[in-house]
């Protein structure tokens, strides 16, 4: 067991490689479970249709709280990302239908994320350059855009690629919940990765002071890029999910209110808390599903919780507060191995 | 005379983007001032003129007033409503990081759409006319009366509003809250009946926006504000969010550009244009044809 | 505009560092904001190890030296050699890894980071492992995070803020940020260091602990500092040259000695005397 010390005291820390099999491990167990629970219809095919969206809205939770939470931007075109991520992938597999969906499916949506971040860095260049609302503003024009070129393409090129408002059809439904949640661990993961980094801690420093950043010798303008590319590629990587479990696109899904809906759960959650945009994108997936008794008041009670929320927790429910399972442990066994040793200070 | 048709369509359709134009310029005005004032970007405004159109619909059909008197309780109701709205919902968050002011905004915007849509269902209504005009015609040239209305209409009300801001005592309190908040306030200018009053004066432009609207476009749906809305925030934004007469010149660009892409048969691009006209000079001018420039002190 | 040819200066260097190329020249330095001259006529060179100040009455353009030096703003007139090297057309950050390093007058740390955080953020360029490395958590990402964390602890040694390691920066109190700060610029491995006011809001006791570590530091690291202070007694206690900024313009150069009895610069602090 490593000793580390801070301050006067030894604290204990677990080993990283432990860490790591524990957390691995752990989110096996989920999966398999969760699999298996879906596979034998104890969860019924439409709940486990709203458990495959809940995936996708936690991965373009996540991938928001990058360019938001992390890298301080208000983007508010996230939905165009996702857009061109899912219609990316969606000709992708219509295309590829011949061989296995399984083994085409990954390739799909990297195919779709990279496209995504490909117009992450076409959009994140002049739009970076803004601050603050101007960026919000310009990120939102980029995306209805997107949207409006989606819808229109076809009479431009003269054969038909997007359907336009007739929508796209016979995409193959490769997603399942197990692929979506594996996806979704495989998103958070390499996110968590990369924010405990040096290129994370860049990504931070952005958000917490420019000026002293640009001073400290980072690169803000390339950063600031990679961060919001980032942001894109995860965002089409959702997409792809997302056309997997519909089935069908139209450009009208990825309007405005889909980059809200996106906004509202990372902002809900505790901006720069990647576990608050998971709880949240969970619970906003789940609750207008679990208020469907309700149906004609539910947009209405969601309104208001939002305006309630914001009033009395403008920090969202988890603040910037990060859950870390090693983190827990490791309290947990320092509490135990009391006394601490005390070292003298000299 | 081929080109004589040529010209009345280019005529018509400016006459038709003007008209449009004056509209986003009443909403965007109410967009840039709250922005000037507390920064908010308030995403309920375009709400707000749903509500307008619904008051006037509701005079007017269900208890069959005076189209007068439609048009009093639209403006007055959203005057109402916009000040309700701030002292409700804004206030509380005065001092708290903007973004949550801004996702009130669209909390609050859910709330209108949303209630409006459980209480007149999802269906559009029909607005009656507010007056009965003939269009007018110079030499085989028609000419809306509508148009021609509404455009006097909004040129009016934005004569008005420069006259209040420029020239009154409440208007000089707006300019100076929204200079430097800390100093209007130790110049013994009430913060809150300020901030309160540039909802009233912003709110009743939407619901005059909201029956010059529904002149156009007789129909009140519960979604009906936020493309509205959206475009008319697009507006203040390429005037320079924050500017009274940039707010009037985005309106007019953006009515005017929308006219002419339909004009040229492309109607469905229309708003794809609108903001790619945004981002143009964004990417040029950040703060917008008539915006300040802030920049921060090393 | 073309800039101006580097003329030999007619400063002065310590004695110790006059075989070697000095760290900073300046020539006919100068900047003009909308048609007012914020500085103007500014010619410093630094020895390799010097401790210099920068005084002068508020208003007098010293900020705007050090964000010339920085190129914060762009230079109107004149040249900047830095180890002899010219830094026009330079980025910020690619000044800071030619060996420029500064803290700011009103405090810039990254405050929802933690202390040690904040030093691995000046860290930066000392790792080398690439994005890659670390998303898939490769060796090289280990040994250098490791490297880099370590290094992080010895310097929040020199002002023993260690325990403070885990604690997000803004939760310090004022004299620690600035400290901070002046650890977080050290971590770019500078040869330059800027400080703007690094006694501001310290008491005589703490400001006396400053003096002492500024020493320290230009002893240990061998580099050579420019300080802003309006602090009479740091400036004088541990400054080697002082040049004293009026207007923007430099009105005296010295050793503290000269200074103190420079009657421009009695005058610029207390203002004319009148009638003799």
């Amino acid at each position: 067991m490593d000793k580390v010390k801070t301050g006067g005291a030894v604290y204990r820390r677990l080993p990283t490689g432990l860490r790591y099999l524990i957390n691995t491990a752990l989110f096996a167990l989920f999966l398999i479970t969760i699999t298996a629970l879906a596979d034998n219809r104890v969860i019924s095919y439409s709940d486990s249709k709203v458990l495959m969206l809940i995936a996708v809205n936690i991965i373009l939770a996540v991938s928001l709280n990058v360019a938001t939470g992390y890298l301080g931007q208000l983007p508010l075109g996230h939905a165009g990302f996702m857009a061109v991520g899912a219609y990316t992938s969606a000709l992708f597999m219509r295309s590829a239908s011949a061989y296995p969906g399984q083994l085409m499916f990954p390739l799909g949506l990297i195919l779709g994320g990279l496209v995504a971040a490909l117009f992450g860095l076409v959009i994140g260049i002049p739009a970076l350059r803004l601050k603050g609302d101007y960026l919000a503003i310009i990120t939102l024009g980029f995306s209805e855009i997107i949207r409006v070129v989606i819808l229109n393409i076809d009479s431009v090129l003269g054969f038909k690629l997007t359907f336009g408002a007739a929508s796209l059809k016979n995409i193959p439904t490769t997603t399942t919940v197990f692929n979506a949640f594996l996806w979704a661990g495989i998103v958070c993961f390499i996110i968590h990765a990369m924010m405990k980094s040096r290129h994370g801690r860049a990504i931070l420093s952005i958000r917490d002071n420019e000026i002293a950043s640009e001073s400290c010798g980072i690169s803000t303008t390339f950063y600031k890029t990679l961060g919001f590319c980032a942001s894109a590629f995860f965002a089409g990587i959702a997409g792809g999910l997302y056309a997997g479990y519909l089935g069908i696109l139209s450009p009208g899904s990825f309007g405005f209110m889909k980059s809200i809906e996106i906004l509202v759960m990372v902002v809900l959650g505790g901006m720069g808390s990647m576990l608050g945009s998971i709880i949240a994108a969970v619970a906003l997936t789940a609750l207008p599903e679990l208020l469907r008794a309700f149906s004609d008041y539910r947009m209405v009670v969601y309104s208001l919780v939002l305006i309630a929320m914001m009033i009395f927790r403008p920090e969202g429910l988890m603040g910037s507060y990060d859950f870390s399972l090693g983190g827990l442990l490791e309290r947990l066994l320092n509490r135990k191995s009391a006394p601490l040793i005390k070292e003298d200070e000299s | 005379m081929s080109d004589m048709t040529a010209i009345t369509t280019i005529l018509k359709q400016i006459l038709n983007g003007l008209q449009s134009g004056s509209i986003y310029a009443l909403i965007a005005l109410g967009y840039s001032m709250v922005y000037g004032i507390i920064m908010l970007l308030n995403f309920a405004h375009g709400d707000i003129i749903m509500v307008g159109a619904y008051l006037a619909w509701l005079c007017m059909v269900r208890f069959a007033l005076n189209p007068a008197l439609a048009v009093a309780a639209a403006v007055a109701g959203c005057t109402a409503l916009g000040m309700l709205i701030e002292k409700a919902a804004y206030t509380p968050l005065r001092s708290s990081p903007r973004l949550s002011l801004l996702i009130t905004a669209i909390g609050v915007s859910y709330l209108l759409e949303n209630t409006f849509q459980l209480i007149f269902g999802a269906g559009a209504k029909t607005v009656p006319p507010f007056f009965n005009a003939k269009n007018l015609s110079f030499g085989g040239v028609v000419l809306s009366s509508n148009a021609i209305v509404t455009i006097i209409a909004a040129a009016v009300c934005m004569a008005l509003l420069t006259l209040l801001v420029q020239k009154t005592k409440m208007g000089k309190a707006m300019r100076a809250v929204s200079e430097d908040m800390g100093a209007a306030q130790l110049m013994g200018i009430s913060i809150n009946r300020t901030i309160s009053f540039t909802f009233a004066v912003g709110s009743a432009l939407a619901g005059i926006g909201s029956v010059l609207y529904c002149t156009a476009y007789p129909q009140a749906d519960p979604m009906m504000g936020s493309m509205l809305g959206l475009k008319a925030f697009v507006a203040a934004v390429l005037g320079g969010i924050g500017s009274i007469p940039g707010a009037m010149i985005g309106g007019l660009a953006i009515g005017l550009a929308e006219a002419l892409v339909s004009a040229a048969g492309l109607s469905t691009w229309k708003d794809g244009v609108v903001f790619a006209i945004l981002i143009i000079v964004l990417v040029v001018k950040p703060t917008g044809i008539l915006g300040r420039s802030l920049n921060e002190k090393v | 505009m073309s800039r101006l040819v580097p003329v030999p200066s007619n400063s002065f260097i310590p004695e110790r560092d006059a075989d070697k190329t000095p760290i900073l020249e300046t020539h006919h330095l100068g900047i003009d904001f909308g048609g007012l001259t914020a500085v103007s006529e500014f010619n410093l060179t630094m020895g390799r190890t010097e401790i210099t100040g920068l005084i002068g009455p508020n208003g007098a353009g010293k900020t705007t030296v050090f964000n010339l030096l920085t190129n914060v703003y762009k230079p109107s007139r004149g040249t900047i050699l830095l180890d002899g090297v010219d830094t026009a057309g330079k980025s910020a950050a690619q000044l800071c890894r030619m060996g420029i390093a500064r803290t700011f007058q009103n405090i810039r740390l990254f405050k929802d980071m933690t202390v040690i955080e904040n030093v691995l953020v000046g860290l930066h360029h000392e790792m080398d492992y690439t994005l890659a490395e670390s998303i898939l958590r490769l060796p090289r990402y280990w040994r250098g995070e490791k490297i880099a964390r370590n290094r992080a602890y010895e310097l929040l040694g020199i002002f023993h803020m260690e325990d403070m390691a885990d604690k997000l920066a803004g939760s310090l109190p004022y004299g620690a940020q600035r400290r901070l700060e002046i650890l977080r610029a050290l971590a770019t491995n500078p040869s330059l260091l800027l400080l703007d006011e690094p006694a501001a809001g310290m008491n005589p006791s703490e400001t006396a602990e400053l003096m002492e570590n500024i020493r320290r530091i230009r002893d240990t690291f061998g580099i050579a500092i420019l300080l802003i202070e309006h602090d009479m007694n740091l400036v004088m206690g541990i400054c080697e040259g002082i040049a004293v900024l009026n207007y923007g313009k430099i009105i005296a150069k010295g050793t503290p000695d000269e200074i103190r009895s420079n009657p421009e610069v009695i005058e610029a602090y207390l203002g004319k005397r009148k009638g003799g």
